[in-house]
């Protein structure tokens, strides 16, 4: 391998990165409850949480302190293949036994920056470099684009960016992406967009059909699609915490 | 004719053209399909061999009338218990075609992949056409079918199962083939409608052909209508086809000019008015 010219020495650098990420708010601990409600959410939309990047947000935490077990908690969510990276907010208590089971210590959402000055006096100084959990889309990725149906049973996945599909999304398919989603053709199968949590994304398509469409983690299944939309060019956005179709042409 | 030989992969030559009957769906007609299919392509002068996939369920020499000459079969070839000579049957009916039958005893796991490839691999020295009719299931005897596939003939009934399962092993056919795995050429898709009864579809009580071509978005070979004459022709061992005064034998026949790439209107897509004595005299 041929060696950078200005730091031959330097094996890595480190950079600053933005990304998106899951939050899961947590209101009390109980491993079975817990258990429970992971599995019912997987279930509705199973491609959508494998391998995922979790942070656990402890700002509505109302619990007793004992019961929360971060141990059994990431536990469960290794079972179905989730991977809890931190925890984010919470009181000095919580932290502390969030990283005695190694979890990344992240500021609270709301009041970040006094947050973050506190941050910097708990954290040593090895994680100083952990990546700023910031609202920011990502920005440049190149879309994603599919000419031919994805049909039964197949999955196609837009990691980074948008997922652009010239063909029909068939019954029995799902489409994944990032970002938007864009079927130009009618969508039957399952649509989710967003899946790294961002609120802004959006589900197009020439005919809405879907079995479910998904936005950031907020879905509706067919039957709740039928009023509005329901088989005519529309689009899906989240609208405070809540799914909308839209007609296109009214766009 | 001369033809180059040409070697795409691991030595399968590219010389005969491989056609799969598939469906997802079980009872939608594949059998029907290959033995008239490989039939209508034999007698137009092609040399035919049609391959039964469903190991365990051997139906097609059924079909073809000749399940008492049945001495060795796919399975016995592939492991080298007999040669293809000794397991191909040779149509009574049209001398340039033959069958090779399904075994009875075995499990479908006896088909490997490179046993089936050894075996599509001789009969392309020698064949046209290479017609494998596939069991149902999307497991793996239905894999092996169409895993050497150039084209694919997916029948389906004009009905929403069928149809849904018709467009998951169209999925399969996109990424499981041979020709998807080495990244040539997509397998070439038919829509071919079976049991199709415009009577009930105009009563709404089955998907018209625009609806099934709209929701699987693939060129349409042949509409089969439902008749009594596919039934009766399956129990005498006759492939329909060969009933060529009939509506179903006829549409077989058109399905296969345009296989060939011949140009035919579509036909027994309406339903016919009944006459007054007719309605009279036949119910």
């Amino acid at each position: 391998m041929t060696q950078m010219t200005t730091d031959a020495s330097q094996c890595f650098q480190l950079k600053s990165a933005s990304v998106s990420l899951t939050a899961l708010e947590l209101y009390f601990f109980d491993e079975q409850a817990f258990e429970a409600t992971l599995r019912d959410k997987i279930s509705q939309a199973p491609g959508f949480f494998k391998d995922i990047p979790l942070v656990v947000s402890l700002e509505k935490y109302e619990g007793v302190s004992s019961e929360l077990d971060f141990f059994k908690l990431i536990g469960s969510c290794r079972r179905h293949n989730i991977h809890v990276i931190g925890v984010r907010g919470g009181t000095d208590d919580h932290r502390r036994m969030a990283r005695n089971a190694a979890l990344a210590l992240l500021p609270a959402a709301a009041s970040r920056d006094a947050a973050r000055s506190q941050e910097e006096t708990t954290a040593s100084d090895s994680t100083e470099a952990t990546t700023p959990v910031t609202e920011k889309a990502p920005e440049g990725k190149p879309a994603k684009i599919v000419t031919q149906p994805v049909r039964s049973g197949q999955q196609v996945y837009a990691p980074e960016g948008d997922l652009i599909i010239l063909a029909p999304v068939q019954a029995g398919a799902e489409v994944l992406a990032a970002g938007n989603i864009h079927v130009y053709g009618p969508l039957r199968g399952r649509a989710l967009a967003g899946i790294h949590g961002a609120t802004g994304a959006r589900v197009f398509c020439q005919s809405l059909e879907a079995e479910l469409v998904s936005i950031a983690g907020h879905y509706k299944i067919s039957e709740d699609l039928q009023e509005s939309g329901w088989k005519t060019a529309a689009q899906i956005l989240l609208k405070d915490d809540v799914l909308v179709a839209l007609p296109l042409d009214k766009a | 004719m001369h033809r180059f030989v040409t070697h795409t992969h691991k030595g399968i030559a590219a010389l005969a053209k491989i056609i799969v009957v598939t469906s997802g769906k079980g009872g939608v007609g594949k059998t029907t399909t290959s033995a008239s299919i490989s039939t209508g392509l034999a007698r137009r002068g092609h040399k035919t061999v049609v391959i039964d996939f469903d190991v365990g369920l051997r139906n097609l020499d059924l079909i073809m009338n000749c399940e008492r000459r049945v001495v060795y079969d796919f399975v016995n070839v592939i492991q080298g218990e007999a040669s293809l000579n000794q397991a191909l049957i040779r149509d009574k009916r049209v001398d340039t075609l033959y069958i090779l039958p399904a075994s009875q005893t075995r499990e479908k796991e006896a088909l490997t992949k490179e046993g089936v490839e050894a075996v599509i691999n001789e009969l392309s020295e020698t064949f046209d056409y290479i017609v494998c009719d596939s069991p149902a299931g999307i497991e793996h005897g239905a894999q092996m079918a169409l895993y050497y596939a150039d084209e694919a003939i997916v029948v389906t009934n004009p009905e929403v199962s069928s149809v849904r399962d018709s467009d998951r092993i169209l999925g399969i056919l996109q990424s499981k083939s041979r020709r998807a795995e080495m990244g040539q050429d997509p397998v070439k898709e038919h829509l071919l409608l079976t049991r199709y009864n415009p009577e009930r579809v105009e009563k709404g009580e089955m998907l018209s052909v625009g609806d099934v071509e709209e929701i699987l978005a693939i060129p349409l070979l042949g509409v089969i209508p439902e008749s009594q004459v596919v039934l009766n022709a399956s129990n005498q061992g006759t492939p329909v086809i060969l009933e060529g005064d009939s509506d179903a034998g006829q549409a077989y026949e058109d399905a296969v000019a345009r296989l060939l790439g011949e140009e035919r209107e579509h036909r027994f897509m309406t339903a016919q008015k009944k006459g007054f004595f007719s309605r009279m005299f036949k119910g």
